[in-house]
């Protein structure tokens, strides 16, 4: 409980205006495309050299939890995630954007947010010691099994044909391969500049999810007949705290798995948000409505990428290992004050480190206000129309992928991932597995040659690499998780087969 | 905010007068100088590179503001690729470089530069890698690892920030000194993820960054065996150097930082620049965040740099030569 009496160092007039001015402007960079987590945080630490270690700290964690909730608005209004976590964000909280319930999806997102975030800084203070030795039980043959476990959920996301979503994820794959390879230093598929530094995760999100919608926009044509006025209805925001306390399920599932998952240093945030998507829909009663606009969907992407943000921060404080690129960025504003982390951090500098803490639980809750406050503006975006609504998402694209890394070859990327996306939507294929692998292709590959290369030192003959991949509770859990996904995407796909059977038998 | 507006204002400032006639020397720099970094913002190269040069603006130092722009790809080759090619000789782009990294990244080919494409200012920092294994290691000194190595060959993996870093670097060097046959490891994610490899045990040792280990070994989970330098390092005056280990393994493989410019700009402006950058870098302030972070400052004129460049690309070339 020593964490209590850290909380005055919140309240102080210019932490506490740090920390309300850090959540807004989190916010607000969060919700623009190509502005992720990561590089509003780096933005953000020269300006900390001016203030003291807390305050500084301060800062950054109150952006770093807002810029990753922000992410859902720019995802929910215009389809463009703002980071990988909220690739799952998206899928759902768009389609009710577009019904005109854009206010009711931003509240349950925020809502959400909130909650897993402030159960995942819960954590934090509580369970890090526990929590650190698990952080580092993931080798790399873990964490290649862990890859492959969200490959065989591509399958089932979002997709109505099980073979179109492999084939979709299969061409994500692919593109996770352009580059430079600095495992083995190898060139792949370098057929232009623009290539050589391989695809980047953000210009490929905004190409992937932006592009062809935009496209579809100005396919409709001007005519007014053709133009959808939407709909948009007041949202009570009482309504909506009524829904969070029915939606206990979606919930439960997407803080559990954000806060497992965030704690595994490389892989954590990117993947929450849907693997939490996914468990949720398994476990849903409404399979069918996810991808419709169905809430569950939405409230177990945010609620998972919110809940790893605390314990994300595990591995770093205690062992001073970043477990994201994100925390990557915080290390260096930690080092920059002269604290160093490690397993005595708490005892070392307590002021600091628990008013860092605290301010991230306060955040959290100021997030939630600020959020629910912009949520019935902003949610009349759905009623712009459609060529002024495509002409600025395309905007936004160009300048989202642009300012990632300050390069033109970045939006030719984006625009052609885009135009070819456009395409693959006429066949039925969707965005959501194409971006899994291209974020699992390279973590399943490094983490394979480097287990390769382990094995070959620590097993002898010719089946080392498959004693090492093989042997071992944590490898032999995972693989059994792994035959369980597989087995059930299986089963379901061919009883979903059967039932459509059914229903033509008795049409016919 | 304030320091907002400025920066609003450096940007814009930087826009307009990227298309005024290219200035002459006498009145050099007259807007403001941007620094290319071929590494993410956030990373050890941005965070050193936006501290030595936050001082710039100051009337006894450039007189001008310098601003950050990085290019990250491809283990830094996309920054230096675009510097090499795409850059205005003026003076008023410069880039930070990274030896050995770029050095032997031009040997091994591939890439669209070498040492003779740039023109080094002045350099600010050298980290050294060290050899680290795990806090339970049965090693407590280099020998103890290179003769376990040498009996079993094959069997000891050592884990490193990518290939043709200074960490490969190191790894090789003590592979041909000792003749022991090691396991190299690179991993993605730099040194924070080769130095988890260490802490967790995926891998017997590892080489890594000075100041990283300094702080692991601090905490208590990493034990230091070796420095690849020189002399022994300020931070760590117990452990000994791989030349007072019996190997003959010299300062290839430390990671110089500094700031250079392309071929081809004007001698004056490279002579305005290489008078008062170093001094840049000794600024009282810069010192001090230097320190704070753990960085090692190390500042070198043009000629030593120059020097230092030509020994690297010597050494590096033999090296590599039979990979």
């Amino acid at each position: 409980m020593e964490f209590l009496s850290y909380f005055g160092g919140v309240f102080e007039p210019l932490a506490f205006a740090l920390l309300v001015g850090g959540t807004i402007g989190g916010l607000i960079l969060g919700a623009t495309p190509g502005l992720s987590p990561t590089m509003a945080v780096a933005l953000l630490i020269p300006f900390t050299f001016h203030l003291t270690a807390t305050q500084g700290l301060i800062l950054l964690g109150a952006a770093y939890t807002s810029t990753v909730a922000g992410g859902a608005v720019s995802a929910i209004l215009l389809k463009i995630p703002g980071a990988p976590a909220n690739i799952a964000t998206a899928l759902d909280g768009h389609a009710m954007a577009k019904k005109g319930e854009g206010a009711r999806a931003l509240h349950l997102s925020f809502l959400s947010s909130g909650i897993g975030g402030v159960i995942g800084v819960l954590l934090l203070i509580f369970l890090t010691p526990l929590l650190a030795q698990w952080a580092l039980a993931f080798g790399p043959s873990h964490l290649f099994w862990l890859a492959i476990l969200g490959v065989t959920v591509i399958g089932s996301l979002d997709s109505k044909s099980f073979v179109k979503g492999l084939l979709a994820g299969c061409i994500g794959l692919w593109l996770s391969m352009i580059g430079y390879d600095d495992i083995q230093g190898a060139q792949r598929f370098i057929f232009h500049d623009a290539l050589a530094g391989g695809i980047h995760i953000i210009a490929a999100l905004i190409g992937i999810f932006a592009i062809p919608q935009v496209l579809d926009m100005f396919a409709k044509g001007r005519s007014k007949a053709k133009i959808e006025a939407v709909d948009v209805p007041q949202h009570a925001f009482s309504a909506s705290a009524k829904e969070m306390g029915r939606s206990g399920r979606p919930l439960t599932i997407g803080t559990i798995i954000g806060s497992i998952v965030g704690l595994i240093p490389g892989i954590g945030g990117q993947i929450a948000g849907l693997v939490a998507y996914d468990q949720a829909k398994k476990f849903s009663p409404h399979k069918d409505k996810f991808g419709t606009g169905h809430p569950e969907g939405l409230i177990a992407a945010e609620s998972a990428n919110n809940a790893m943000v605390g314990p994300s921060l595990v591995p770093l404080l205690t062992l001073s290992i970043p477990g994201s690129p994100t925390a990557a960025v915080l290390l260096g504003g930690l080092l920059i004050h002269g604290i160093f982390p490690g397993s005595d951090i708490f005892e070392r500098n307590p002021e600091v480190i628990w008013t860092f803490i605290n301010s991230m639980l306060i955040g959290q809750i100021f997030m939630v206000i600020f959020g629910i406050v912009i949520a019935k503006q902003a949610a009349k975006i759905a009623q712009a129309p459609l060529p002024i609504m495509a002409s600025a998402v395309l905007v936004l694209a160009l300048f989202g992928s642009y300012s990632v890394q300050q390069s033109m070859g970045d939006v030719w990327i984006m625009l052609s991932l885009g135009l070819g996306m456009y395409f693959l939507e006429k066949f039925g294929f969707s965005a959501a597995p194409v971006v899994l692998g291209l974020i699992l292709g390279p973590i399943a590959e490094s983490n394979f040659v480097q287990g390769s290369l382990i094995a070959g030192a620590q097993f002898d003959g010719p089946w080392a690499q498959a004693q090492y991949f093989t042997t071992g509770t944590l490898n032999l859990v995972l693989i059994a998780l792994v035959i369980l996904s597989i087995g059930y995407s299986f089963l379901s796909h061919r009883a979903s087969g059967r039932a459509a059977v059914n229903v033509e038998g008795v049409q016919a | 905010m304030k320091t907002i507006i400025k920066a609003l204002g450096v940007s814009l400032a930087a826009a307009t007068m990227a298309f005024a006639v290219p200035a002459s020397a006498e009145d050099y720099p007259s807007r403001p100088i941007g620094v290319a970094v071929s590494y993410g913002a956030g990373g050890a190269t941005d965070f050193q590179a936006r501290i030595v040069t936050m001082v710039a603006g100051n009337e006894d130092m450039l007189g001008q503001p310098i601003y950050i722009l990085n290019k990250p790809g491809a283990g830094g080759r996309v920054g230096w690729n675009w510097f090499a090619e795409e850059a205005e000789a003026d003076g008023y782009t410069m880039s930070a470089y990274n030896v050995p990294h770029f050095i032997a990244q031009s040997i091994k080919g591939g890439v669209k530069y070498s040492v003779d494409s740039f023109e080094p200012i002045a350099n600010w920092g050298a980290d050294p890698a060290v050899v680290v294994v795990g806090k339970d290691s049965p090693y407590d000194t280099i020998q103890e690892m290179v003769d376990f190595a040498k009996e079993n060959p094959g069997k000891v993996t050592l884990s490193g920030a990518g290939l043709f870093v200074g960490h490969h670097i190191a790894a090789l060097q003590i592979q041909k000194e000792t003749g022991a046959k090691f396991v190299y490891i690179p991993t993605k994610g730099g040194g924070a993820a080769a130095m988890k490899a260490v802490i967790a045990g995926d891998v017997v040792g590892g080489i890594n960054n000075l100041s990283d280990a300094f702080r692991a070994a601090e905490a208590g989970n990493v034990k230091i065996l070796a420095v690849a330098d020189l002399e022994r390092n300020d931070f760590l005056p117990d452990v000994p150097t791989l030349k007072e280990s019996g190997y003959d393994v010299d300062n290839a493989s430390v990671n110089f930082r500094g700031l250079m410019v392309p071929k081809g700009t004007p001698q004056d402006v490279i002579d305005a620049l290489a008078a008062k950058v170093p001094g840049m870098f000794e600024h009282a302030r810069v010192v001090k965040r230097m320190k704070a972070g753990g960085s090692p400052l190390h500042v070198m004129n043009r000629e030593e740099v120059q020097a230092m460049w030509a020994k690297r690309q010597e050494t590096l070339a033999e090296l590599l030569k039979d990979l």
